[in-house]
This record gives C-alpha cells, sequence and structure tokens, in this order.
C-alpha cells in the first residue's frame, strides 16, 4: 500500500535528494510501523523529536495505513 | 552605582535622574515596564492623550558580559490597539546600551506643546533635544542611515511614517548589528505612543557609560554557565541546530502539517504553499543568490551582540544583497498563508515595508487578509497586498485605514471573520487545532499574542513534556504556567527562545534564576520563576480591570465557535467557564 512521508528541517540533511515541498512516496506492506519507516529512511532515531500521521501525534509503534501522509519531526520552536 | 529612573518630560523637554524607588526595586524589562504603567498611567486615559506614557526598560541581565541572547529591551504604556497594559519587546542594540548607561528604565512623558518632533540623544553626560524634522515623513531605513552616520555605534530607537500619523499598528523599530531597522517592539501600536510624545527616535550612547553592576559574580557566573551549556547542547538552539540553520520559520512545515497555520483569514489550517514560504525554502534562496563573497543574506544571524542562537536572517535580493533581516515565521505567515501568497519575495519585500513605515508584522498581514476577505483584493495578490503599504506610508485614507489594524479594517470592509481578541490580532497558530494557544490568546492582558504563553512549545514541539493540541483538557493550567513563566523570562533581558533549550534542561532553567539573582542580589531559584510571574501578570490584569475589562473581554471570536476549521474539521470548545478559571487568582488568592 501507498503513503506520503515527509521529512523536515534538520532531518532533510539525512534525505539530500528530498526538493523543499517534496514527499517521498513509499510502498509498504499492511501492518508497517513508523519506526520501521523512519529507520528503513536512515533517519537517526535521536535526531526524531515528533511523528505525525494525518496532521496528528503519534507514536513510533503505530502501524500506517493505506494513504497515510506521515511526517517526521525535528527539534523544532520559534515564534 | 544603582541604577537610575531616567524621566523624560516632553512638555517642558526635562531630564531628570530619578533613585528607583523601593516599589520597583524589584523589577525590570517587562515587570518594570508594567509597574511603572501600573503606578503613572491613568487606566482609563486615551492612549493617545495627555496622560498615556511610554516606558523603556532592559531586563535584569541586559547589558552584563557574556549573559548569552540577552539584549532585550521591553516598551511599556497602555495600548491604542487594545486600550489595555502592553509590553512589546525588541532585540537590536538598545536594551545592553540603555543598561550600560546605567539606567533601569526610561519614562517617556508630556508632549511638546508647540508640535514639534525632537531627537533625543542619551549619553553619559545627559539627554539632548534635537529638532527631529531633517527626519520627519522618513521611513526607518533612512533614519537609521542618517542617524548612524551623525552617531556611529549606538542604538537607533525610531518610528517610521506610521508612528508619526499615530496609526494604531504603530511599531518602535530598534536597530540590528548592522545597524539596519527591524528588530521590532511591534504589537500593539507603541509607536503611536512615542509618536504623541513628539519623539521620531531615540539615540542611544553608551561610551564610557557605568555599565551593569553584578551583586555576586560568582553565583551569576555559575548560572551563566549552567544556562550557556544548555542552549549549546539542545538540538533546537546548538549550533547548526533547528533555529539558526532555518529561522523561527522552521515551523511554517511544521504547523501547516499539523493543520494549524492559519489559512486566507484563518479560513482553513493548511496553506497548499506552505513549503514554498518555510524555513527551509529561504535557507534554500539564501544559498542559492550568496555565492559570492560581498553577498549579505544569511542565516544565523544574530539581532544583537552576544546572541548565541541567532535564529534571525538576512533575506538577500536577487544579487545577494540585504533585502531585509528577517523574514520570521510571523512575517512569512502573515504576509504569506494568511494572505494566500506563496512568493518568498514578496513576503520578504512587504517585511521590509513593515519595517520601513513601522508597522507590526502580524497586525499588518492580518489586516491585508480582513481586506482580501471584504474585497479590496484577491488573495493571493502579491503586488496588490505591497502596494498597499505606501498607502500608509503616503497616509491616504485608505492607508491610514489599513495603518489601524485588523478591526478598524475589518469594520471599513464589512467582515465578519475577525481574528482578534481585545482588538489585537492573533498570530500564526489556530485556536481551533491547538487549544492552548487560544487559551492565551484569549486571557492574556496584552490581547491574542503567542508568545504571552507559548503552549506551542508542549502542543507542537514536544519541549516541555508533549501534550495533545487538539484536546481541551488541562489547557487551561497549561496556559497560565507558561504565561506566568513568560512575564518572568520578559523581565530577565533573555530572548524567550531560551525557554526551549531550559524547559528540556532542568540545569539551564536554574542557571537562568542564578543569574538574575547574581545580577542583582535577590534570592531568586527557579522555583520563585512562576510566582514572581503571577506578581507581574496580577499589575497587567488589575490594570485591564481598572481600564474597564471584564471577563468578556477574555473570547476567542465567534466565527471559531461557529465554523469548523479544516483539514482537522473542528471548533473552539473550550467554555467561558474554563476561561475565567485562568485568572481567578487574582482575586481568589493565589
Ligand atoms: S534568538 Fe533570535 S530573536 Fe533571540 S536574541 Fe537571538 S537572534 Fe535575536
Amino acid at each position: 500500500m501507498q503513503i506520503d512521508v515527509r521529512v523536515f528541517a534538520t532531518l532533510r540533511r539525512y534525505v539530500p535528494e528530498l526538493g523543499v515541498g517534496e514527499t517521498i512516496k513509499m510502498d509498504v506492506e499492511s501492518g508497517t510501523t513508523l519506526v520501521e519507516i523512519l529507520d528503513h529512511l536512515n533517519l537517526p532515531r535521536e535526531e526524531v523529536k515528533i511523528v505525525m500521521r494525518n496532521g496528528r501525534q503519534a507514536d513510533l509503534d503505530d502501524a500506517v495505513q493505506e494513504g497515510d501522509r506521515i511526517a517526521f519531526v525535528p527539534a523544532i520552536a520559534g515564534g | 552605582m544603582p541604577k537610575k529612573i531616567l524621566r523624560i518630560n516632553m512638555t517642558d523637554k526635562k531630564a531628570t535622574y530619578e533613585d528607583v524607588p523601593e516599589k520597583w526595586s524589584r523589577w525590570a524589562g517587562r515587570a518594570l515596564t508594567s509597574a511603572i504603567t501600573f503606578d503613572e498611567v491613568e487606566p482609563t486615559c486615551h492612549p493617545l492623550g495627555p496622560n498615556n506614557k511610554l516606558v523603556i526598560a532592559p531586563g535584569w541581565v541586559t547589558g552584563t558580559p557574556a549573559a548569552p541572547s540577552s539584549g532585550r529591551t521591553s516598551f511599556g504604556g497602555k495600548s491604542p490597539l487594545t486600550g489595555g497594559i502592553k509590553e512589546a519587546n525588541a532585540g537590536g542594540l538598545s536594551g545592553q546600551k540603555i543598561a550600560k548607561l546605567g539606567l533601569a528604565a526610561i519614562i517617556l512623558e508630556g508632549h511638546p506643546k508647540d508640535g514639534k518632533w525632537y531627537t533625543l540623544v542619551l549619553n553619559r553626560n545627559g539627554v539632548e533635544f534635537k529638532d527631529a524634522a531633517p527626519l520627519m515623513g522618513k521611513g526607518m531605513y533612512e533614519i537609521d542611515e542618517i542617524l548612524g552616520k551623525t552617531y556611529p555605534n549606538t542604538a537607533i530607537i525610531g518610528i517610521g511614517q506610521a508612528g508619526e500619523m499615530k496609526l494604531s499598528n504603530a511599531g518602535i523599530s530598534v536597530n540590528d548589528s548592522e545597524n539596519h531597522p527591524g528588530r521590532y517592539a511591534g504589537r500593539g501600536g507603541m509607536g503611536a505612543v512615542m509618536g504623541v510624545r513628539g519623539v521620531k527616535a531615540i539615540v542611544v550612547d553608551d561610551t564610557g557609560g557605568p555599565g551593569v553592576e553584578i551583586a555576586d559574580k560568582e553565583t551569576f557566573e555559575a548560572g551563566r554557565k549552567k544556562l550557556t551549556e544548555a542552549i549549546l547542547s539542545h538540538d533546537l538552539t546548538k549550533k547548526g541546530g533547528g533555529l539558526p540553520s532555518y529561522g523561527t520559520a522552521i515551523l511554517v512545515n511544521i504547523i501547516n502539517e499539523a493543520g494549524g497555520l492559519p489559512t486566507r483569514n484563518f479560513s482553513t489550517g493548511q496553506f497548499e504553499g506552505a513549503a514554498k514560504i518555510s524555513g527551509e525554502a529561504i535557507a534554500e534562496v539564501i544559498e542559492q543568490r550568496c555565492q559570492g563573497a560581498d553577498s549579505e543574506g544569511t542565516m544565523g544571524h544574530a539581532c544583537h551582540p552576544g546572541c548565541i542562537i541567532k535564529c534571525s536572517n538576512v533575506y538577500p535580493d536577487e544579487s545577494g544583497k540585504h533585502l531585509v533581516s528577517c523574514v520570521e515565521y510571523e512575517t512569512a505567515w502573515a504576509l504569506g498563508a494568511n494572505c494566500g501568497i506563496d512568493d518568498l519575495d514578496y513576503v520578504a519585500q512587504m517585511t521590509r515595508e513593515c519595517n520601513d513605515v513601522g508597522l507590526d508584522t502580524i497586525e499588518a498581514g492580518n489586516t491585508i487578509a480582513v481586506a482580501m476577505e471584504g474585497g479590496l483584493l484577491e488573495f493571493g495578490d502579491g503586488a496588490g497586498a505591497l502596494n498597499l503599504f505606501d498607502e500608509v506610508r503616503k497616509g491616504t485614507p485608505l492607508g491610514r485605514i489599513i495603518g489601524q489594524g485588523v478591526e478598524a479594517t475589518a469594520k471599513a470592509f464589512g467582515v465578519y471573520r475577525v481574528p482578534t481578541v481585545k482588538g489585537q490580532s492573533m498570530p500564526a497558530y489556530e485556536p481551533r487545532a491547538i487549544k492552548g494557544i487560544g487559551v492565551t490568546y484569549a486571557t492574556t492582558p496584552m490581547g491574542a499574542d503567542h508568545t504571552a504563553g507559548y503552549t506551542i512549545a508542549p502542543e507542537i514541539a514536544g519541549v516541555g513534556g508533549k501534550v495533545d493540541p487538539l484536546t481541551d483538557e488541562g489547557k487551561a493550567d497549561l496556559s497560565l504556567t507558561f504565561q506566568a513563566a513568560t512575564a518572568f523570562i520578559d523581565s530577565t533581558g533573555y530572548c524567550l527562545f531560551i525557554a526551549f533549550p531550559i524547559l528540556d534542561i532542568a540545569t539551564g532553567w536554574a542557571g537562568m534564576a542564578e543569574t538574575v539573582a547574581g545580577v542583582t542580589g535577590m534570592a531568586v531559584t527557579g522555583d520563585d520563576v512562576v510566582p514572581m510571574g503571577k506578581e507581574i501578570l496580577k499589575m497587567e490584569r488589575l490594570f485591564n480591570e481598572q481600564a474597564g475589562f471584564t471577563s468578556e473581554r477574555d473570547r476567542i471570536p465567534e466565527f471559531m465557535r461557529e465554523e469548523a476549521l479544516p483539514p482537522h474539521n473542528v471548533t473552539w470548545t473550550i467554555t467561558n467557564e474554563e476561561l475565567d478559571q485562568v485568572y481567578s487568582w487574582v482575586h481568589n488568592g493565589s
């Protein structure tokens, strides 16, 4: 099944080919968890502060579903 | 030498140095501007009348050697925009220089009966009242350049044309390390309060000033070390971390992802063009345009000497030269997503116009968005939006309406979707999608203001805990704790962004308090931050009550209860009773 993955800010250093605003389209098996996707993309776990699934906070152990929009977020804040 | 209060009376052009009275001796920064406003400004006075004052105060640790990122200056008084008490603080050069002149605060009062305008030059010998005629009608870029030539290496505080016209969205500019305008005490129209005093600019020359005394050097040094370590080890604020790499606009994509990026005048929570105005996109523009050795665009810019976080940027024009500093998250959002504009160059040019004419970018972007909804121009019309700033500069009737901010503009154009609380428009976080920040907007004495209680830290960023942004539970308490801690940090002189590392790293929190204890000699620890913050909030709250504010002013606008916000399709659901709980302690003990 297909999912969309977004990687933001300092985490983009680990996916240098990804342009600003671009999405990684991934084909994954059902039951795949967010942490497996994170490992597959070689994102260092300690740098991933927040994971979002369809705009909501998610846990790394959550399994994805068809059409999910996933985002990996490092330490961020601002004003 | 103990610090002094410098009272400048513009009616008789007299400057007097006063001892700091006992009742204000504990305070600095926001606490001091609010205490002086509370004691000396009639709450029911007209903000543009003779009984309002402009109070300027650096923080407790501002001007001390090597306290990291601590150059803030607070500007306070009664706000023409909200009609309540206001503290707006800015980075830039002013705080350190005012502090090094040995001043706890400057109180600007009265107004010239002859209708003349003045530039005040503050140095160790006193105050000179210079005729400001050559500066009149000019914007802040020119003013900083002219004054910078006559008074090199000084801080320049000034107002653009908006402040001259006493518009409710007039901000106060402070020059940055390169003597450009752009570090703004933007919110609440304090530029108009300065204009009423007949003061176009204030030059601060700290040469030979006494400097800031440190009561207990050992405690100060120990605290400074802990705080610096926390800042330099946190992923957000360390070298190469999120803020120096992408600036505050690092948030554009993430808040958009969370469905909380107000778009097209708060009609939806996601903007299809978000990535194009994000911190990542700004970094890319700088990278592309600034290859040459004489390029000026940069990320990781410090708004004043001694900032070790460096969240600021210099956005370059096509040739790599300075166009504006800085494109913040709030500016990218207000002048971008909220107006349906996805072109960074337009956003940057409009930011420059705000900095030049002297307008708060948040209020300006919201005002344009409301005007777009009212049919003055189309959403997404960057060129049309940019032209509006010239209308303000020239003082045309349309420009004066726009310069009054969102509520006046909404009335002029018959718009119902008005995203304000207490007359001040909301910043870049949708309260329907991020509830805690909505509680802050509704209840802070400042009017809708994210910095007054930044619950985004736990609700979105996972800083200082992790809380679901979409739920109502616990948000009233969360907001109050953040509001109180913020009131304290706003008084230290530290940039609020030190809050992120020290919320996660406990030694940093303790270190911050120790630096305050070290400078002042007061027995302050990390445990005092929230209680002292509440003392400050209480003064502000009571001022507003005496100005006629009731709990009905602590409300989120009606349309947010009526209209569901995509993509989560949520309305504002926190009850009025819960909102009224946030400040119930003011009259019921703590
Ligand atoms: S972190 Fe940013 S806003 Fe704060 S003092 Fe440094 S450059 Fe200025």
